[in-house]
């Protein structure tokens, strides 16, 4: 066989492998659509579950997503990026740094069931916070802060050294040439990064299930005071998310349009996470635009 | 004549390698001197130690006295953020902020304690003016300083040093990233800032160190072989390797 038409048959694997790759994600996403977007309605988006008769909701847990989202990122954002800062800027090179990048790293693969019963054991039972948002955030930002601390990591590698010489050499200090220099040009990476890992936790399911629960209380979406028992906003109630609510309904719903509220649900937390990836890519271009290019 | 800056027996070592062996060099005030000597030679190594820049590289190591003054610069309890406020430097390439170009030069006198807006208008025009390039860009002061050329980026870094009235200049080869007209902007530049500033640069250029500096120090293996009078040490070296170099008979 000569030299050329090898190269032909690696090219057409090659091509047929990564076209293979395509359509298996194409076949998932395009099953789940077409399954559970009719199910998508306004009523469908905001009224309660029901747990016996058809016609219930998700509103609660998507809700409780978000909501979850947004804890989880208060507490991880700040740790992750002082961390980030830390072992970007300040760790020197020896053992203890390359033994913390380890920890960091195996943090992050950690099986999220584990996490999950850690969670329980710990969390919910020994510091007794219940199964409730709070504990669900805390186990999450065990993965999340893992990643968060990566991505700043990244972010201000990638700050050329020209820069930071520049300001060093004007007599500006570390501190304020990390926070007026490099962080303002690695927040582009960061944001988008950081928006990547939300998609991740919006997904998650398996800690949560005995971290933030498995039901939801009645809510007064009226009732914006977070220390009511009712109010959405309280972080001590339990919260059942959306994808923690997939799993129930399809395991153990008793509702007779159980199948069709599992693929509608289905739809709109896959659509949710690819709006989450999108946008980061987008912002992400936006904000490398704006501060790199010509004005 | 009066000093702004002397380098006493000065040894700088990256791990094992001996990068500058000691060098001894006074500057003077109002002058520029040249640093050439071929690639490797350690000529802007030694110019990176002058204001500390190589406390950024930790496998560097500098010994021996910088003295500006009474005050020895190379001191471990010298405070480097004060040093190089009075130390200003300009790079290889030219190394903007990624902010607008009045940003540029006003992050630096800001962060020193200049918060009035009308002083920092006022120094902002006065340093493009003196880098020769406030007709250029004073109708677009807050767009990016990434829109400039790569010689008027140059010059705008230079701006940058000048706001914070430094002693002394520190200039890494700034203008070999650069074309030909933007090199002589910035040679004709650093001959009307002399007036006010110790020059200290780095170049490869020997045409450029002879047409504007006063004096000269060629630089080989780390060590100086000859330092005196610009014009005497390219029309009358002392020593064969200045004479081998010049002539163009290596580096």
């Amino acid at each position: 066989m000569s030299a050329r038409t090898v190269d032909k048959i690696a090219t057409g694997i090659i091509m047929a492998v990564a076209g293979f790759i395509v359509l298996i994600l194409l076949g998932l996403l395009g099953y789940i659509l077409i399954r559970g977007v009719g199910h998508i309605s306004w009523h469908f988006l905001t009224s309660a579950p029901e747990s016996i008769r058809a016609g219930g909701g998700i509103g609660p847990q998507l809700f409780n997503s978000v909501f979850l989202l947004v804890l989880t990122l208060i507490i991880t954002v700040p740790l992750g990026i002082g961390a980030g800062i830390y072992m970007s800027e300040y760790a020197k090179p020896n053992r203890m740094t390359s033994f913390i990048r380890l920890v960091v790293e195996v943090l992050s693969s950690f099986p999220s069931i584990i996490v999950g019963l850690f969670g329980l054991l710990i969390l919910v039972n020994k510091f007794g916070f219940g199964f409730s948002l709070f504990s669900g955030a805390l186990a999450l930002t065990i993965f999340n802060l893992p990643l968060m601390v990566r991505i700043t990591e990244q972010g201000l590698r990638g700050v050329p050294l020209q820069q930071k010489e520049a300001s060093f050499a004007l007599g500006i200090s570390k501190w304020k040439t990390i926070r007026s220099v490099l962080l303002p040009i690695a927040t582009p990476v960061i944001l988008s990064g950081t928006i990547l890992a939300a998609g991740r936790i919006f997904g998650e399911a398996a800690a949560l299930l005995f971290t933030a629960g498995m039901s939801s209380p009645r809510l007064d979406f009226t009732d914006w005071n977070p220390f009511d028992a009712r109010s959405p906003l309280n972080p001590f109630r339990p919260a059942e998310t959306l994808a923690v609510h997939i799993w129930k309904i399809n395991s153990e719903g008793l509702a007779p349009d159980a199948t069709q509220i599992a693929a509608g649900a289905s739809a709109v937390l896959i659509i949710m996470v690819l709006v989450f990836n999108l946008g980061a890519r987008a912002l992400g271009r936006y904000m490398h635009n704006k501060f790199t290019a010509a004005k | 004549m009066q000093h702004a800056l002397s380098a006493k027996k000065l040894n700088v070592y990256y791990g094992e390698k001996h990068a500058v062996h000691d060098v001894s060099l006074d500057f003077a005030e109002k002058q520029v001197t040249a640093l050439i000597g071929p690639s490797g030679c350690g000529k802007s190594t030694f110019l990176r130690s002058l204001n500390r820049m190589n406390d950024l590289i930790p496998s560097c190591r500098v010994t021996g006295d910088i003295m500006m003054k009474e005050h020895n610069i190379n001191d471990r309890e010298t405070d480097v953020v004060a040093l190089r406020k009075k130390i200003g430097m300009v790079f290889q390439r030219p190394n903007p902020f990624h902010k607008s170009i009045y940003e540029n030069i006003a992050f630096g006198p800001r962060y020193h304690g200049m918060k009035k807006k009308a002083d920092l208008d006022n120094l902002v025009e006065q340093s493009l003016r003196k880098a020769a390039l406030w007709d250029e860009t004073k109708d677009r002061l807050h767009k990016s300083a990434f829109a400039l050329s790569g010689g008027q980026q140059q010059r705008l870094c230079i701006a940058r040093s000048v706001a914070l009235r430094p002693d002394i200049i520190l200039m890494d080869e700034p203008s070999s990233a650069l074309d030909p007209i933007s090199t002589s902007r910035i040679e004709e530049l650093i001959t009307e800032l002399k007036e006010e500033f110790c020059i200290v640069i780095v170049t490869h250029n020997m045409h450029q160190a002879a047409r504007i500096s006063d004096k000269t120090a060629f630089f080989l293996s780390g060590r100086v072989v000859e330092y005196d009078e610009t014009d005497k040490l390219f029309l009358d070296p002392s020593q064969k390797e200045t004479s081998d170099y010049i002539s163009g008979r290596f580096g």
